[in-house]
């Protein structure tokens, strides 16, 4: 049984992991994304994350949907944390279980990449030095391969 | 009319959570992002941003009509 949501709780990764577990599953494949302290080289204090909760749930329905067509797996939670979070925080979680271990692993970094590119969700980025951004991913691949 | 969802940085722009953008039976989301260009309070917003309509991407062509559930979305940046 599959689960997906938007948070603004702490995601607990042990709780995810003994979610999907069972005693049919011989491979459970964790991904975490947490809060990093630098970003294209500008000191981070923290992140505000905030989404359009409505359609970024149905989306991540979706992908569970779509891991489940694509990998057979059926066994997959994802939580995405919503609100201020600090340095080290866990930002999105992701635990998937299967009976053996490469549909598991595909069907996490499936959703860590689709979440990526489709699930409304932004971050406002704190700075070190007291300015803050809205991440634009867009923006920096152009800036990258210009 | 219709009211349109504003997020983060469009939210920032526009300085308010949604904007209320007028719309005509057949009308697509082509016109509707015409129609909100008219506006001067939109006037920082980008030309094309991407839209979902019910919760769903849309393309220029998707029917948009009063009590659609309509938002602008700016580059997603989640994970």
């Amino acid at each position: 049984m599959s689960r997906s949501a938007i948070v603004e709780r702490t995601i607990d990764p042990a709780a995810l992991i003994a979610e999907v577990s069972s005693p049919q599953c011989g491979a459970v494949s964790v991904f975490l994304g947490t809060v990093r302290d630098q970003n294209d080289g500008r000191a981070v204090d923290g992140i505000d994350y905030t989404a359009y909760t409505a359609m970024a749930e149905a989306e991540l329905a979706s992908i569970l949907v779509e891991v489940e067509e694509l990998f057979a797996v059926t066994s997959v939670v994802v939580e995405h944390r919503v609100g201020s979070l600090d340095l080290g925080d866990v930002s999105v979680g992701i635990a998937a279980a299967h009976a053996h271990r490469g549909a598991a692993l595909k069907s996490v970094r499936y959703v860590i990449e689709e979440i990526k590119k489709r699930v409304p969700v932004w971050k406002l980025e704190h700075y070190s030095d007291g300015t803050r951004e809205w991440v634009d991913p867009t923006a920096r691949h152009s800036e990258a391969r210009a | 009319m219709v009211t349109v969802q504003l997020f983060a940085s469009y939210a920032e722009l526009v300085g308010s959570h949604s904007i209320e953008v007028p719309v005509n039976p057949g009308d697509r989301v082509a016109d509707l992002l015409g129609n909100l260009r008219n506006l001067p309070s939109a006037s920082l917003l980008p030309r094309t941003p991407l839209v979902a309509v019910n919760r769903t991407f849309a393309s220029e062509h998707t029917p948009v009509s009063v009590g659609d559930e309509i938002a602008l979305i700016p580059p997603v940046a989640g994970g």
